[in-house]
């Protein structure tokens, strides 16, 4: 056993850790997320020239990571920023890009070097966080399928140049048999696309697909094999979320404790109250159930083992991510529920990471299904 | 003990059940069900149609005009309105500034103020917190220095909710440094035309702007405004946050959070299933109820043993503790419900005249939103952590 990263690995986290710290001002995230697009195009591309959105992807997708451990430590500091650039969006659609054919591997090259933007359409609006369920259909038509169906809550769906869509190919109710992906151009005919903020500062979109004509080398992989990508996909996204609240619970935490250290009442720095100590030396533990809870995923990615960690780590962060958040706010007290003063923002992407490919009970629910095989 | 409502409270509850359906109007009813944002207008509208009913103070003594209602009435009262959708009542005149009023006013204060606050002719806000006294209220400094037949006001005060709303404030301010911090303490009020009063807004990490600064530069405020004797306004301020307390409990709004939760829960699909017929939900769902209902009774023990003559005491700090913990965890099942709709917010749909489609749910979008904004409750009017050192301290001796 081994817990420190490799060397490579290091210099990777400390680069993103670095520019995040020196060159993504809460301001400026602000002021990004504001924007039409939600995030900063310059910024996008000055990350993807660090070699940030290669990192996730492996070698033979054009990449140089793509390990659990890639994900982990790249997510965990985008979190301590709060970046709300699309790197999630493109982690997924990315994903599904590398179980596609040569032209379609092409378009992921050319998203790590930052030319262009993927959005993965697959939850829909009755779907939960239910990943089997599908109404879009794609009805063959000559050589080529014909799109129809709803998308829900796509996050960073607008921006997107392409879109990875999932579909039933056959017969009209949804079979997780028969589920598929598609690459689709966003700007194809019949596709419409309402775009919103979320709560905590990032973008999605409702995606409407109606009568979307594309052809026979769009579907990603082999026809009716679209699930088994899909939970990969989600694995990785699960990961990477989860590594992000991590890193977005360092900083709420950190802030808290300076808080504590400083803020006086009573004539004393609020920090000599032991009715705090103790909460606060409970929210350190639950910070590194949750770093253990991220290697453990981290390093079972590619192992039987994947689904029982991932969900064990969702889980965690949806129950003490959610202690964490609460408990920054309160022991802080009023100061914390203002805009201008951060530690509320990482408390809002702590709180609305649960609400991403499943909470606390749903993955406490899959953790009951999967039973413990090892 | 008999846990029925006598005949006379089932008439007093029918009573406020058919005012509620024939004066509440529909529009305020729906902006309120719906989470949208109400302006000073419906606030000011709702108040005025309960005041010409009698029912705005209808918890005040007859002597005040009001009907001298006991708790069992007022809960009634406040679990009807709140189970119609009425909109909350401000209280920072009609609940917090009245009691202090009434109990240590002048003849004058009281025959001025109080109809004034019934009318709707003022609108009062609290000038308690500063930047550098929250939880140790009685560390506050803005002062308050006595000149000829004025004082002269100088300092901050912070959090002021719906301040941007108000002609007047109630102030604590600092009269004496000497001896005790809390005796150096009075209770005053403060027209907030006078000349060197400004208000700042505070924008809340949801975005909202609902609280404020308040800053006081040389503000001129006639001695008369002084409530009771100077350097008394301690007893004052702690005798308005006991009243502030027991009604912090908030059963009304819990119960119908908790209606409006169960409403989402039949609609939201699980597997095929109404999420409540979940079993993870549903058990999340059914201690809520368990808590709640114990809560509501408590509630009512307590302000009871106040009607019968008790002052209320620190028993007020344990509705409050529990209350806000009740309402935060609907708050938070709520958002759970919505699943990944909880996500999407459009701040401008909150508003009166927004047409567009709803994203979702048509009831998804101010549920995220509902639940970062509550976490003000386990902080405001003295932070949970300050009730329990109440309790500790006041009613087991530690």
């Amino acid at each position: 056993m081994d817990f420190n990263h490799t060397d490579d690995r290091r210099m990777l986290a400390d680069m993103a850790g670095r520019f995040v710290r020196e060159q993504y001002p809460m301001e400026s995230r602000h002021e990004a997320a504001k924007s039409d697009d939600g995030f900063s195009r310059e910024t996008w591309s000055q990350m993807a020239g660090l070699g940030l959105i290669g990192a996730l992807f492996s070698e033979d997708a054009g990449g140089f990571g793509g390990a659990g451990f890639d994900i982990a430590v790249v997510f965990e500091e985008l979190g301590k920023g709060l970046v709300t650039e699309p790197f999630l969006a493109n982690l997924l659609a990315g994903t599904a890009l590398t179980y596609g054919n040569e032209t379609q591997k092409t378009v992921l090259e050319n998203v790590i070097s930052g030319e262009s933007l993927l959005a993965f359409a697959h939850s829909e609006p009755a779907s939960r966080y239910d990943l089997a369920h599908v109404e879009t259909t794609a009805k063959t038509s000559g050589d080529g399928y014909v799109l129809n169906g709803n998308k829900a809550v796509v996050i960073s769906g607008d921006t997107a140049n392409y879109l990875v869509v999932s579909a039933v190919t056959e017969g009209n109710e949804q079979n997780e048999e028969h589920i598929s992906l598609f690459l689709v151009p966003a700007n194809s005919d019949g596709i419409h696309v309402r775009s919103y903020p979320t709560v905590d500062g990032y973008r999605a979109a409702e995606i409407a697909l109606k009568d979307v004509a594309v052809s026979a080398d769009a579907l990603i992989g082999a026809e009716g094999q679209g699930l088994s990508i899909i939970h990969d996909v989600i694995a990785r996204g699960t990961l990477a979320v989860s590594a992000e609240a991590l890193g977005a619970i360092e900083i709420a935490i950190d802030m808290t404790l300076d808080y504590l250290k400083t803020r006086k009442q009573f004539g004393v720095p609020i920090g000599k109250f032991q009715a705090l100590q103790h909460r606060m030396a409970d929210m350190m533990t639950e910070r590194e159930q949750i770093r253990s809870a991220v290697i453990n995923a981290s390093g079972n990615l590619n192992t039987p083992e994947r689904d029982w960690n991932i969900s064990a780590l969702k889980n965690l962060i949806g129950r003490s991510g959610r202690m964490i958040a609460e408990e920054s706010i309160q022991m802080h007290g009023g100061i914390a529920m203002t805009w201008e003063y951060a530690v509320g923002h990482f408390a809002k992407r702590i709180i609305m990471i649960d609400h991403m490919f499943g909470d606390v009970d749903h993955h406490m629910e899959q953790i009951i299904k999967l039973g413990r095989a090892a | 003990m008999d846990l029925n409502y006598t005949d006379s409270e089932q008439a007093f509850q029918a009573e406020i059940r058919e005012f509620m359906a024939a004066k509440l109007p529909q529009r305020l009813a729906d902006k309120t069900r719906d989470h949208k944002r109400l302006t000073k207008s419906d606030m000011e509208e709702w108040h005025s149609i309960l005041n010409e009913a009698g029912y705005l103070t209808g918890h005040w003594p007859e002597q005040f005009g009001g009907k001298g209602w006991n708790a069992i009435e007022r809960t009634i009262f406040d679990e009807e309105m709140t189970a119609a959708n009425g909109p909350r009542l401000v209280p920072f005149g009609l609940n917090m500034l009245a009691p202090v009023l009434m109990a240590f006013g002048s003849p004058e204060q009281q025959s001025h103020y109080l109809p004034r606050i019934a009318n709707g002719d003022d609108w009062w806000c609290q000038g308690y917190s500063e930047p550098g006294a929250g939880s140790d209220l009685a560390s506050l400094k803005m002062s308050a220095e006595r000149d000829g037949d004025h004082y002269i006001l100088n300092g901050q005060k912070t959090w002021t909710t719906l301040g941007q709303h108000a002609n007047m404030i109630f102030c604590l301010v600092r009269t004496s440094k000497e001896g005790k911090q809390q005796e150096g303490i009075s209770f005053i009020l403060v027209d907030m035309d006078t000349p060197g009063v400004e208000v700042r807004p505070i924008i809340l990490l949801e975005g909202t702007h609902e609280v404020n600064e308040v800053w006081f530069t040389d503000v001129r405020v006639p001695a008369e405004n002084l409530v009771g004797e100077e350097n008394k306004g301690w007893t004052y301020a702690k005798y308005l946050l006991v009243h502030e307390r027991s009604g912090i409990a908030g059963v009304g709004a819990a119960l119908s959070g908790l209606e409006h939760l169960k409403h989402i829960a039949k609609d939201q699909m699980k597997d095929g299933k109404p999420l409540l017929d979940d079993p993870f939900f549903a058990s999340r769902l059914a201690e809520i109820e368990v808590d709640l209902s114990a809560m509501r009774t408590s509630n009512l023990r307590v302000t009871q043993a106040a009607d019968d003559g008790a002052p209320p005491g620190p028993e007020t700090s344990m509705l409050k503790i529990k209350g806000t913990e009740i309402r935060q965890s609907i708050n938070d099942l709520t958002r759970r419900a919505l699943g990944p709709y909880a996500m999407p917010f459009v701040s401008e749909a909150l508003d009166a005249g927004y047409n567009e489609e709803p994203i979702g749910p048509d009831y998804a979008n101010p549920i995220a939103v509902d639940y970062f904004n509550h976490r003000k409750t386990s902080i405001y009017g003295g932070s949970n952590e300050v009730q329990r050192n109440i309790i500790s301290k006041m009613m087991m001796g530690l």
